[in-house]
């Protein structure tokens, strides 16, 4: 459910940058630590993109490992507890969740062509 | 085939964080303190509203109840006589799971906001979505059930790292259950260390004054850091 909502968001944000145009393509880094499922967020973005410019769309997902820094170290979870100090860490990576491009360029306004697809057609 | 890249870099719920800023500018022109109250599905955040509401010395105090369907909670809550909306999030908002900025904003005009100091907003019982959406609250706080068992802050640290308070709830129960509370305290320091936390019985009203005392302080906006 929480990929649901998160794809809902993932798609409103990509129809405000693409202008109408067909998106081939969103490159998306997620933080380790926003606990998204991966297959999960693709498969509802799919559904949540159908009639939109997102439909088909391809979801290049980068997932940000998680990093933590206090007292000068630097550790990974799952303790959030610094190792020197006990305090709690700065969390220096695995917090993004950020829309960084879209690729709108070249596609045909069928969704998922397949390559072979698209080879066939320039050769005839 | 040649890739036309379009550069966004922008963080996929800053729509709903623009909305969430409306919401506290609402919020902070009232002179309101807003507490988004958060936990997994029974874990006791009505009752332990009902148990802590009522006759909060001073304070005026507004709720705002998230579900995903009924009025069942809002209807307690009005049992109080203090003011009251429900957001079902079934119509019009496609059954969410959790509570968003514009939800929070949909139902801010039915609320009377220059009359509170307080406004409670409970959330739709869920350890992982409220966690990942602003509503413009100044703090957030989770109900924690002993029943739920000691490992879920390890399983759920998104949740229990967005809070700033952690209410152990349902104590009561302890010589009853397989719950190691040491364990679950050590757990929650894991993911959150340091986070303030106060064992209490919606049922029995142990620990009970101290959270009342929280909110008192919160909606003075006294010794509660923002």
């Amino acid at each position: 459910m929480h990929e649901l909502s998160l794809a809902s968001a993932i798609v409103d944000t990509v129809e405000r940058h693409a202008e109408g145009r067909p998106v081939r393509a969103i490159s998306l880094r997620v933080g380790a630590l926003r606990q998204v499922v991966p297959e999960s967020l693709e498969f509802y973005v799919e559904i949540v993109g159908r009639d939109t410019v997102c439909e088909g769309a391809r979801l290049e997902l980068e997932v940000v490992p998680a990093l933590l820094a206090c007292c000068g170290v630097e550790w990974e979870p799952p303790s959030f507890r610094c190792p020197r100090c006990g305090g709690g860490g700065k969390v220096v990576a695995g917090d993004e969740f950020m829309v960084e491009s879209i690729d709108v360029g070249g596609r045909s306004t069928e969704p998922n062509r397949p390559k072979e697809d698209a080879a066939c057609i320039a050769r005839t | 085939m040649h890739r036309t890249y379009v550069k966004v870099l922008e963080d996929v719920l800053d729509a709903n964080g623009t909305i969430a800023a409306a919401n506290r500018a609402d919020f902070d022109r009232a002179d309101v303190t807003a507490v988004n109250l958060m936990s997994a599905p029974g874990a006791g955040k009505t009752t332990l509203l009902e148990r802590s509401l009522r006759w909060l010395e001073g304070v005026r105090v507004g709720v705002l109840e998230g579900d995903v369907a009924s009025t069942l909670d809002a209807d307690r809550i009005a049992h109080l006589h203090v003011p009251v909306v429900q957001i079902d999030t079934d119509p019009g908002f496609g059954g969410e799971c959790h509570l968003d900025a514009n939800m929070v904003r949909s139902a801010l005009p039915s609320l009377p906001l220059d009359e509170l100091d307080l406004l409670v907003i409970e959330n739709v019982g869920n350890l992982v979505c409220p966690a990942e959406f602003r509503v413009g609250e100044h703090h957030r706080v989770m109900v924690s059930s002993v029943a739920e068992g000691e490992d879920k802050p390890l399983k759920y640290p998104l949740m229990f790292r967005a809070c700033e308070l952690v209410l152990v709830n349902k104590i009561d129960l302890l010589p009853h259950l397989d719950f190691d509370l040491d364990r679950y305290l050590q757990n929650l320091d894991a993911v959150h260390p340091g986070v303030e936390r106060l064992l209490v019985s919606a049922k029995t009203g142990e620990g009970v004054e101290a959270w009342r005392e929280w909110l008192v302080r919160a909606a003075t906006r006294e010794a509660v850091p923002a």
